[in-house]
């Protein structure tokens, strides 16, 4: 019995690694372009004035209080009503770089908030802008600070790619979904997903964890 | 106008299933808790291994293998039922490691002074320590409790009539697919605020002045 199993597993094994390369691409690309819009709005909601500040942070708080299913659903199902319709694969990548811009925005200026008041003074008394202490200062250090947390959020990222599966973008879920529909052999296939899955966030967050013990000996 | 009738009579659903995984996560990881602090070192891995295991699964796959993969065979589950196993048994594990975490903030001076009195284990977890932990775990677990009520609308995958369902019947039906969605997402944004606010206050008031 279990060597029919795996005998099955190893049939299926090339259309749930097809599914995990796309569930990887969407990750990556949302990765990207969030954490860089993500950077932007943590600077515009850290911004001294208030007309910035204020409709960055609201935007941010939208983006993480709504959870990734209905982002995902609003863009693909809900655009093409406002006269946008974006195909699956922009369409999640577009959704997934919205939750990781709130998400991030927010990890990121925790960061920059963390960074020391007497790096700041330091700089003050060199005589540096407001713009190079951001530039040159703040920021190189507030994000190694936030970079355990910002690579725990990548995890996550990955695991919430799989909700693409409703918009049936083929990534790994509905590869093994419609693998199960053919066969009736749900429990098998969403095993194997499963540990493809695992497989990736296990070594992952094992890597994080070490990388927070670094670096965190020298702050 | 008319989307926010119907929707807005999911939150309860949402509300409850979100009320009824917290509640099974919060006994759950109490055990997985024991479990991972276990003398043994066999119960220490396995309950390790449980607990990396359903944080490192996708919520959604997880659900899918409980639902589908074994609601579907010799066991029939119903979707509220498997919900409540699918993100009971998640939430379980996070409950746990926030335990955890919240465990070691406890002074170590604490167990020693138990010891020195002569308490038996149950009583000083139950007793001593317990009480001084929870003050530190509970901002962990309203912040869970928040993801916990958007992961919730994962269910509508597998026929929880929940808000996100609600919204995805009304948005086939309705011509317009928009408005429904931003109904949905409107409405986890009110039921997740007051909760967040709760977790900035109770931070403030208890991690100031508590372990350490």
């Amino acid at each position: 019995m279990p060597s029919s199993i795996l005998n099955d597993w190893s049939g299926w094994l090339p259309r749930l690694l097809d599914g995990l390369l796309v569930s990887l691409q969407v990750t990556g690309l949302s990765l990207v372009l969030g954490f860089s819009l993500g950077m932007v709005f943590a600077l515009l909601s850290s911004s001294r004035f208030r007309v910035v500040r204020r409709p960055s942070v609201l935007l941010v708080e939208v983006g993480r209080g709504m959870p990734a299913l209905v982002m995902l659903q609003l863009v693909y199902f809900g655009l093409p009503s406002a006269g946008i319709t974006l195909d699956t694969f922009p369409a999640t990548v577009l959704a997934l770089t919205l939750t990781t811009a709130a998400y991030t925005s927010e990890i990121i200026r925790a960061g920059l908030r963390a960074v020391p008041a007497g790096q700041l003074e330091a700089a003050g008394a060199l005589g540096l802008s407001k713009a190079d202490v951001t530039r040159f200062i703040v920021t190189p250090q507030g994000l190694r600070i936030a970079l355990p947390t910002l690579m725990g959020f990548a995890i996550l990222i990955f695991q919430i790619s799989a909700l693409a599966f409703s918009l049936g973008l083929p990534e790994l879920l509905s590869q093994a979904y419609s693998i199960g529909a053919a066969t009736f052999r749900y429990f098998d296939i969403l095993l194997l997903a499963g540990l493809l899955y695992l497989a990736i966030t296990i070594p992952a967050s094992w890597l994080v964890g070490r990388l927070e013990k670094r670096l965190a000996m020298h702050l | 106008m008319e989307h926010v009738g119907p929707i807005l009579a999911a939150a309860p659903v949402t509300l409850g299933v979100t009320a009824a995984c917290l509640a099974v996560g919060a006994l759950l990881g109490m055990v997985l808790l024991s479990g991972r602090r276990s003398r043994s070192w066999v119960v220490r891995t396995l309950s390790r291994m449980v607990i990396d295991v359903l944080r490192g699964i996708p919520p959604i796959v997880f659900l899918f293998i409980v639902f589908f993969g074994i609601g579907s065979g010799a066991i029939r589950l119903a979707p509220f039922e498997a919900a409540l196993i699918g993100l009971g048994l998640i939430s379980a594990a996070h409950l746990a490691e926030i335990y955890r975490g919240s465990l070691l903030a406890v002074n170590r001076g604490q167990f020693e002074a138990s010891q020195a009195l002569g308490l038996g284990r149950t009583t000083t977890y139950v007793r001593v320590i317990g009480p001084q932990a929870m003050r530190v775990a509970i901002p962990g677990m309203v912040t869970w409790a928040i993801s916990l009520l958007k992961d919730s609308a994962l269910v509508s995958t597998i026929g929880v009539a929940e808000i996100m369902s609600v919204a995805n019947q009304d948005a086939r039906a309705s011509g317009s697919s928009l408005t429904p969605f931003i109904v949905a997402a409107l409405i986890y944004i009110a039921l997740g605020t007051p909760l967040a606010f709760l977790s900035r206050c109770l931070e403030r008031r208890l991690g100031v002045t508590g372990g350490r």
